[in-house]
């Protein structure tokens, strides 16, 4: 059996193991479920450090390009190459970086956030929080003010002169679509004050603006549903594929395989509650 | 600071600006004007409001009704005797939605402590694992009960999103929480969440404003805060004046922008007819 064949077995045990939390949290989905959190917990950690701490943090502090063998700093890169030699390679961190003395700020904070493990430094993590917070909301806010106001604003002044554009059309633009584009603009803004309670006008006007809301809430509904049924139809595609000799019918074996091992369980179960 | 000094600043801020520009405006990239005065109006706003509520005025915020739903799935649990499963969503502390789920999760956490119920919040990333951990010992500080407050109740699962799902779901029906709320910023596995919330019969309340899962929370809880309303809710909750101010700011911001529609739509109108020379579009077309 080489390994494309037994990795075909794994996927397969791995895709039906899952389904099987269709029929009700057993033992196979259990084994699948840690397995699947515990993997893919210390993958993550691991491709974290190889693909950002080693290259972008410790190869802006260490850069090969600027290695002298005198000197304190890289002096004491050689001693982090002599405990761990393959994160620290002799000679610098070759990954096209220069020599950037402020990322010791971000490894500042990450020691900051690995002391918070004992009590007395604990408040140390705040810090590193803090920074992380303040730091998006100034990053996005230009983003966010640019694609979600400016945008929407430039979006919503509509052309009411425009004796090009048709009265109605199903699709693409037309006075009726922009018109019904400006009223969901206004009345869904409205729906959104909250310093005044929703009764009245006010409180009509706001709920034909849930109303625009539950429509194209309904509308990325159907969207998104369509886009898991393709993803399902990709999983069953495969199971079909090693359900072939090839594969030595890996799908029936191990569907036969589940169902027994389920009945068994289902039928234990119920002679325990007798 | 008063309103009589915030305005002095404001004027002293526009007048200095103003002779910058009439000299010349060196190193200003005029294309970005219209977001410049955009971010000074907006912040401007916000900074009076929160000034405003820190000295104590009152704000009026009208009742969410999802907000009083907590309260009753709180009390559910107890009286069930069963745990409130808490969901801050898949991303990390640099997103807004991350950031108010951990605050209403300071409110839950009282009331879970005021209750003696059991509380569990599985995260998905190391920070936020942090920060609820600081939002949930303070609040059991604050109702008294440190006792009951022990770090395991907010734990880590793991960083891949589907990994994450399926952690959570087999906590859902091994538990069998009474209560779940999800609160924060969640992708393609919000349905699978609620989902399963759903078939363990649970009351389930959720709070994001990712667009595209908002649908599913709605059809699969009981109580959905839909985008702006889940920021305000944080806001109502934690009591802070700085977020109660920032909420009153932003409804004024909203009022600001219906303004500029209704104003632009008018000049466009009068631009495309010939009435004026000046196009709103062009002063719009920011980068």
């Amino acid at each position: 059996m080489n390994f494309e064949i037994f990795g075909a077995w794994i996927s397969v045990f791995l895709t039906l193991a899952i389904f099987s939390f269709l029929y009700k949290d057993n033992p196979i989905y259990k084994i699948a479920e840690h397995l699947f959190v515990g993997v893919s917990a210390g993958y993550w950690m691991t491709i974290f450090f190889w693909t950002q701490i080693q290259p972008n943090l410790f190869g802006r502090l260490w850069p090969s390009k600027e290695y002298s063998e005198t000197g304190i700093w890289y002096g004491l890169y050689d001693v982090l190459n002599i405990v761990a030699g393959s994160i620290f390679p002799e000679g610098g961190i070759d990954k096209g970086h220069d020599l950037h003395f402020s990322y010791l700020i971000p490894l500042a904070l990450g020691i900051m956030m690995l002391l918070s493990l004992f009590k007395s430094f604990n408040w140390m993590a705040r810090w590193g929080i803090a920074y992380t917070v303040g730091m998006a909301a100034g990053l996005r806010a230009y983003g966010y003010l640019n694609s979600n106001v400016i945008a929407q604003l430039k979006a919503t002044i509509i052309p009411i002169a425009n004796t090009d554009l048709p009265i109605f059309s199903l699709l693409g633009e037309s006075h009726f679509n922009n018109f019904i584009l400006l009223i969901g603009t206004l009345t869904g803004l409205l729906y959104f004050y909250f310093s005044k309670e929703h009764s009245g006008v006010f409180g009509k006007v706001s709920k034909i603006g849930i109303y625009f809301l539950m429509i194209s809430f309904g509308a990325s509904f159907g969207f998104a549903v369509m886009g898991r049924i393709s993803l399902l139809i990709g999983r069953f595609v495969e199971l079909i594929t090693f359900s072939s000799s090839s594969y030595h019918h890996a799908s029936l074996w191990v569907l036969l395989l589940m169902v027994a091992i389920l009945g068994y369980s289902a039928v234990t179960e119920k002679r325990t509650e007798i | 600071m008063k309103d009589r000094e915030f305005f002095i600043g404001s004027i002293f801020f526009i007048f200095s600006f103003s002779i910058y520009w009439f000299l010349g405006h060196p190193y200003f990239i005029t294309e970005r004007l219209l977001m410049f005065v955009a971010i000074i109006g907006f912040g401007g706003i916000l900074i009076f409001y929160t000034r405003k509520a820190q000295r104590g005025e009152e704000i009026f915020l009208r009742t969410i009704p999802g907000l009083k739903a907590v309260e009753e799935a709180v009390g559910r649990s107890t009286e069930m005797g069963k745990p409130v499963l808490f969901v801050p969503g898949i991303q990390d502390m640099d997103q807004v939605e991350t950031v108010a789920g951990v605050i209403v999760l300071g409110h839950v956490s009282k009331m879970t402590a005021r209750y003696e119920t059991p509380l569990n919040v599985p995260v998905s990333r190391s920070i936020v694992m942090k920060a609820a951990r600081e939002a949930c010992k303070e609040s059991y500080l604050v109702e008294g009960r440190p006792d009951m407050f022990h770090e395991d109740m907010v734990h880590y699962v793991t960083d891949e999103q589907f990994a994450y799902a399926a952690g959570v779901n087999g906590i859902m029906v091994r538990e069998k929480p009474a209560a779940c709320i999800y609160m924060g910023k969640f992708y393609a596995e919000s349905l699978i969440l609620a989902e399963t919330g759903n078939s363990i019969g649970a009351i389930q309340i959720a709070g994001t404003a990712s667009q595209a899962q908002i649908p599913f929370f709605v059809t699969a809880c009981d109580y959905t805060l839909i985008g702006e309303e889940f920021f305000a809710a944080s806001a109502y909750l934690s009591e802070k004046p700085e977020l109660v101010g920032g909420v009153k700011g932003q409804d004024i911001i909203k009022l600001t922008i219906i303004m500029v529609i209704i104003l632009g739509l008018f000049l466009r109108l009068a631009f495309d007819l010939g009435f004026i020379d000046f196009n709103i579009l062009k002063i719009l077309n920011t980068k």
